[in-house]
This record gives structure tokens, sequence and C-alpha cells, in this order.
């Protein structure tokens, strides 16, 4: 299997803008793990984290043709040694029996998750970490049965000078 | 002011002076401007043709061409050529007209998303949301296809846009954060690139695209001469090396000529120059140019080491690094004539490649016919080529002698092309003949830009080498598909001669050679749009060829 990398780049904050470049992504055949956008501080600009499985070379064409967009900025392949990775999910566990609801608190727990919402059928957690943690997560929490989960896909920063 | 004088205003800023489309409802607004302005429309019979005029128009004059569709199917019919034109680097601005804004997203009367449409077939492409936006629209667009590496743009115009009244600015300069085009290329890597040169013992040169639209030509020539190096061109590179200069050894490729494809395969350094090593160019890429030291150069830095593995990269503009290169040469020491037994094994490769002709056939030969066209042109003719056979006979066998003279759809191979295309350059060159070298299903496939030609005063040649048959195909299916012809054969009809008669242009069937070439000179003399259908054996193969997997060296030059 291919390594799953991280790109981050800055794009203009108008309208098409992420079909454009997940049509880049389709037509050129690179496959999309997760892929998270938002606005940043200067709110003509938003900021797009995508995790691609790809070789080195292919990672390569992915930024050169990034890079080659008009409405795109700024690339960067982010070294997973020197960012900080983050990614949330949501997730529904049926929680009907006691036993279930017990394990559930406990893995919440242990992952330092939030417990959002009880209800007599159900629990809905957040969890915060990098995507291996939330992988781990939801192995783990498999067997007590999920109704529902939402990631948002990764989202990086560099650490210290470092910088987009 | 409106939206649609805004249009207009916009496009004589761009100096524009020309533009090819078929109306409709979704331009009224802006027909009604031009009307009685001085940007002259030329009226083609279906959109792909107006796209294909303003690419050939783009591509003779090195200036943006501009094509015209109104909404829906008019957009939709653009997209071949608009493909077409954006994959060979040809600077072409097409405007769409589009459903007003109130209903864009309803799938109203001629509505399609050709913003979505054309995402991927175009270098840009935006809608206008107001009035206001149409000239920096224009602007962005024509900055954006003429710059860099040369594209093609789409702009689409909702109705209420071209309509409306605002208060209208015209920008002098437009900029985008995310489009930066740096033509100087680095200092170190020309350094490099002329060190790995001047070391080269069997150096070749390979022009593509890229020189012609950098007008890098005399650059192209004047290092060859130093280092003593052959030169090969890809299909778009054609015309960029005069096909008489000593060191041209012709097309590289699956149709390209052996002595080519064997330099480029014995090369020890091989200097790209504005070429994008398109698996035609390349046959086989495991096989391809195995022991050279590849230097690409090259302005779109996403095309090195996407295909062939690079040692050294100059981005930048051709003609630039070329320059930056030579200088760097002359202050090298380097022997070039060391390269002289490299020159004669070129020589070598000539003679045994040479094509032999056939003469125990009753037909006319293709490669005859082809010669026999140079001879009766003059040397600034302009060429352009339809697709199959008929483009590689010309492409082998057609010597270009100067760069923008021969044109063709090199990476979308689309039949139709050549016609079209013809009629846009000769309106951008009307001085000298233009010719269109076709196969009779290309032909076919945009035959009533004979209407255009005509009744638009703009006459061109076409040479149809009729076969009967879709004949590229036909070839592959008697070499490698057992001789099974399917879906190939055209039959009877329709008679070229009738044909361009019905539509008001000379059409003549020469028998022999000799007729052929008085056929063309009167062409040019009576400067009227001719059709020259050519009968030719529908067995006739285009050699040599790499057959398909094959590397360059496994060249054909016969059945
Ligand atoms: C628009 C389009 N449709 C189909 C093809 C596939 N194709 C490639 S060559 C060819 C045959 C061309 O026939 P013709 O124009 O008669 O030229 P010839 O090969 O006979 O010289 C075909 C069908 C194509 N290149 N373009």
């Amino acid at each position: 299997m291919l390594p799953l990398n991280t790109i981050a780049f800055l794009v203009e904050n108008k309208a098409g803008v992420l079909f454009k470049v997940s049509n880049m992504f389709r037509r050129r055949g690179f496959n999309i793990e997760s892929i998270s956008v938002g606005a940043v501080e200067d709110p003509q600009v938003a900021r797009m984290t995508v995790s691609v499985y790809a070789d080195s070379r292919e990672l390569n064409q992915i930024v050169l043709q990034l890079e080659k967009m008009v409405d795109v900025i700024k690339v960067k392949r982010l070294d997973p040694m020197r960012s900080i990775m983050r990614e949330m999910v949501l997730i529904k566990l049926d929680t009907v029996d006691p036993m279930a609801r017990e394990e559930t608190l406990k893995h919440v727990n242990a992952y330092h998750g939030l417990i959002l919402h009880i209800d007599p059928e159900s629990i809905i957690a957040e969890i915060t970490g990098e995507p291996k943690t939330i992988d781990e997560f939801i192995s783990k929490t498999r067997p007590i049965g999920i109704e529902e989960l939402s990631r948002t896909g990764v989202t990086a920063l560099e650490k210290g000078y470092l910088k987009l | 002011m409106s939206g649609s004088k805004a249009f207009v205003e916009g496009l004589k800023r761009e100096n524009v002076d020309i533009m090819f489309g078929v109306t409709g409802g979704a331009l009224l607004p802006i027909c009604d401007e031009l009307w009685g302005s001085d940007l002259r429309f030329v009226m083609a019979r279906h959109e792909q043709g107006a796209a294909h005029m303003a690419d050939g128009y783009a591509r003779a004059l090195g200036k943006v061409g501009v094509c015209l569709a109104t909404s829906g199917p008019g957009a939709t019919n653009l997209v071949t050529g608009i493909a077409t034109a954006n994959i060979d680097s040809a600077p072409v601005v097409a405007f769409t007209g589009q459903v007003p804004l109130s209903v864009v997203g309803t799938d109203a009367f001629q509505e399609v998303d050709i913003i979505g449409i054309t995402a991927s077939a175009t270098k840009y492409n935006i809608q206008v949301r107001s009035p206001s936006e149409i000239p920096p629209a224009i602007k962005s667009a024509f900055h954006i296809a003429f710059t860099g590496r040369q594209g093609a743009v789409l702009v689409d115009l909702p109705k209420d846009c071209q309509i409306n009244v605002e208060d209208i600015e015209f920008p002098d300069e437009v900029s985008f954060r995310g489009y930066n085009v740096n033509m100087t290329p680095d200092t170190r890597e020309m350094d490099w690139a002329a060190t790995l040169l001047s070391k080269a013992r069997r150096p070749v040169i390979m022009a593509g695209g890229g020189v012609i639209s950098s007008n890098a030509s005399p650059e192209v020539i004047k290092i060859a001469d130093m280092l003593m190096a052959p030169v090969v061109t890809s299909l778009m590179g054609k015309g960029s090396v005069p096909s008489d200069h000593p060191l041209f050894a012709g097309l590289c490729g699956m149709h390209g000529t052996g002595e080519a494809n064997m330099l480029v395969s014995d090369a020890d350094v091989l200097l790209v120059v504005g070429a994008r090593f398109s698996d035609r160019t390349t046959a086989r890429l495991e096989d391809f140019s195995r022991g050279a030291k590849v230097i690409h150069i090259d302005i779109d830095r996403s095309e090195v080491d996407k295909n062939v593995e690079t040692v050294t990269r100059v981005i930048g503009d051709a003609k630039l690094a070329l320059q930056g290169i030579i200088e760097r040469l002359g202050k090298l020491s380097y022997e070039p004539r060391a390269n002289g037994d490299w020159v004669k094994k070129m020589k070598m490769f000539k003679d045994q490649y040479s094509p032999h002709e056939l003469s125990d056939n009753p037909h006319i030969r293709a490669p005859a016919v082809m010669r026999a066209l140079r001879k009766a042109l003059p040397r600034d003719a302009l060429v352009t080529t339809e697709v199959g056979q008929c483009q590689m006979w010309a492409a082998l066998y057609f010597d270009a002698y100067a760069p923008r003279t021969f044109f063709t759809s090199g990476g979308l191979g689309t039949m139709g092309w050549g016609f079209p295309a013809a009629i846009g350059a000769k309106a951008a060159r009307p001085d000298v003949p233009v010719v269109d070298i076709a196969g009779d299903g290309s032909f076919g496939m945009t035959e009533n830009s004979l209407a255009t030609a005509v009744e638009e005063d703009l006459p061109v040649i076409v040479v149809v080498l009729n076969n009967r048959m879709l004949g590229m195909v036909a070839q592959w299916q008697r070499l490698f598909y057992g001789r099974r012809y399917m879906a190939v054969k055209l039959g009877e009809y329709p008679d070229f001669v009738k044909l361009a008669d019905a539509y008001g242009a000379v059409g003549v069937r020469p028998e022999t050679i000799g007729e052929f070439e008085k056929a063309v000179q009167t062409a040019i003399d009576d400067n009227l749009t001719t059709v020259i259908d050519v009968p030719i054996d529908p067995e006739e193969n285009v050699f040599p060829m790499v057959p398909p997997g094959k590397g360059l060296r496994d060249i054909l030059v016969e059945a």
C-alpha cells in the first residue's frame, strides 16, 4: 500500500475553488483519503489539508499540479515529524445495554474525549487526535455498536517557525 | 455602461479585431453591441469549427484567438475545440453565453454547466456575476491564456450580466496571488545544463512546441551548431528547425524517422526543449533514451519528471534558457568537433532508414503527394493537418522550413481540426497560401466550414488524401488485428468535387502527380477555396512506425 501523505495549501476563498481542486485530484487519478477546508485569518483565503495515498513521484506531481492552478496560492508537503496533525470524529454508540454504556465511557475517557450527548439509547462522543488515534478508537468501540460516525479529515500546522 | 458594451470595449483593449463564432439567444445582447462595431465576426457553421478557427489563428500569429458561442449546445459544441487548443498550449479565449443568473442552476432552457464541463479542459475558467466583472474577467482571460504555458481560457457570460447597466471600470492589469509566471531561468540550473552539454559525446536536441511558442528557433539552431548535435522534433515542434538544416534528423516517436528514433536511443545527453514526453513521442517509456542524461527546459514545472526522469532541468522561458546556456557554453572548453563521429553516425542512420518507395503500384503514393505539395508551395506557406495517416504523412514527408508554418492537433488528435484551423490561419495570414492536409474521414467532420471559407473570403486549399477509409484505424487493423476491418470503410460518397461545388468552392480530382501539382498551382494563383481530392490506395500504410508497446529502436520501415 502507498504511504499516506499530507499536503496543506492556501486557495482563493471563492465559489468553485473546492470543486476545481477536487476535480484535479479526480482527473489525474490521485486518491484522496481526506480533505478539510476552512477560512483563515484573511477572509479572502481558505486553507485546505489533503491526505492522499501516493508514492514520492506522485506526491511531487500533486504538489506541482496544485501549484499550477490559478486559484491555488501556496502549497506545501507536510513533514509529519515537524507538524501537528489532528482530526476529529463525532461518534454515536448504541448504549441501550448498561454494559455498553460503561464501556463507552471508559474508552472516551481513555482517549481524552468528550461526551456531548446522552440519551436512553445512545451516546455521542467527540474524540480528537492524530488520524491513527481516531482509527484506533473506532476499532476499539466497534464491538459496542456504532450507530454512525463522522470524521472531519486531517487538519495540520507546522511546528515552530515553519509556516505555509 | 451595459455589460455587452463593456465586453466589446474590453476586447478592443486586448487588441482583438476578429472573432469566430456562432450566435444564439444567450448572445443576443452582445451581438447587438457588435453590430456596427469594427470587430470582425467570422461566422462558423458549427461551434467546434469556431474554436478550431480561433486556435489556428492563434497558432499562426502567436496572438490570442477568440471564439464565441451561445449557451447550452453552443457551449458544449465548443468543448472539443477548447480541449484541443489547451492540450497543445495554444492561447485561445472562449466566451459563452449563459442563461440569466436568476435561473442558473434550475436546468433552464439551454443551460449547461460549462464551467464544470470545461474545468479540466481549460487552463482557467470563470463565470461572470455582474456587468462590472466583465472587464477584469476579459483582462484575466487574456493574461492567463497568453502567459506562461499558454492555453485555453473560458469566460461564461450570463445574459443578465450582458444586459444590465453598472458603473464599469477597465483595469490596466490584473494579478493573482496564485499565478505568477516566472520566465527567468535559474542561473545554477543553466550552469549545470551547460556543463553537462559541454561533456556530451553524443548529444541530441529534442525540440517541442515550446520552442515555437517562445520563438526560440534561432537559439535551438545556434546550440545545435555549437555542439554539432542532431536535432529531432516532437510532432508539435515540427518547423522549429528547418527540415533542410544539415543537423535536422526529423520527427521522433511512434511515427518518427528511423534516424531520429535511433539517435535519441543512442544519445548520451538529450536536451529536451519545450516538449512533454507524450507517449506518442517516447514510445515504450522504459526503453526511451535509456543511456542518456536528460536535460529538460520547460516553462511548466509540472512537466519535468512527470514521464521521464531528468538529470537537470531549467524552468523558464525556452528562449531565455537557451540564451543563457549558449552564453555559458561559449565560455566552457568543449570540443564540438569531437562529435564528428556522431554526426557521421547520423548520416549513416539516415541512409539506413531512408524510405524506399514502391514503384510498381498504380496508385498515387501519399509521400509523393507530400513532396509535390512542398514543391508547389512557397516556403512561407502555412500547412495544417487533419488526423490519421494523412497527419503522419504530412509530419514525415512534408518539409517545414520555419516555425509557425506547420500546425497540427498533436495532443488530442482531433479529426476535423485542420480545415477550420486553416481558415483561422488564413484570417491571420491572408498574404500566404494556407493548406489543410486532410484525410477523407477527418474532412467529413468539419466540411461544413467550406461555407465559412467561401462566404467570409478566407480561401484555403484542402488536399484530401482520399483512401475511402478511416485509414489510420484500418492500418492498425491490418497490422495488428488480422485485417478484420471494422467500422473503417467510408464507402463511395460523398463526392468531394461535387461537395466543393455545392459550397461554391472549387473541386478537382487529379489522376497523376503532375495534375496534382497543377491543381495546387491553380488554387494558389486563383486564391480560391479549393478541394483537391486525391485518390490513394486504401491499403497504403504509413511507415516508419513503432508498433504499440515497443520502444523507439523497434521501428518498422515496412510491413
Ligand atoms: C474526433 C475523432 N474521432 C475519432 C478519432 C480516431 N481516429 C484516429 S485516426 C482515424 C482515422 C482518420 O481517417 P481519415 O481522416 O480518413 O485519415 P486517414 O487516416 O485515412 O489518412 C480515426 C477514426 C479521432 N482521432 N478523432
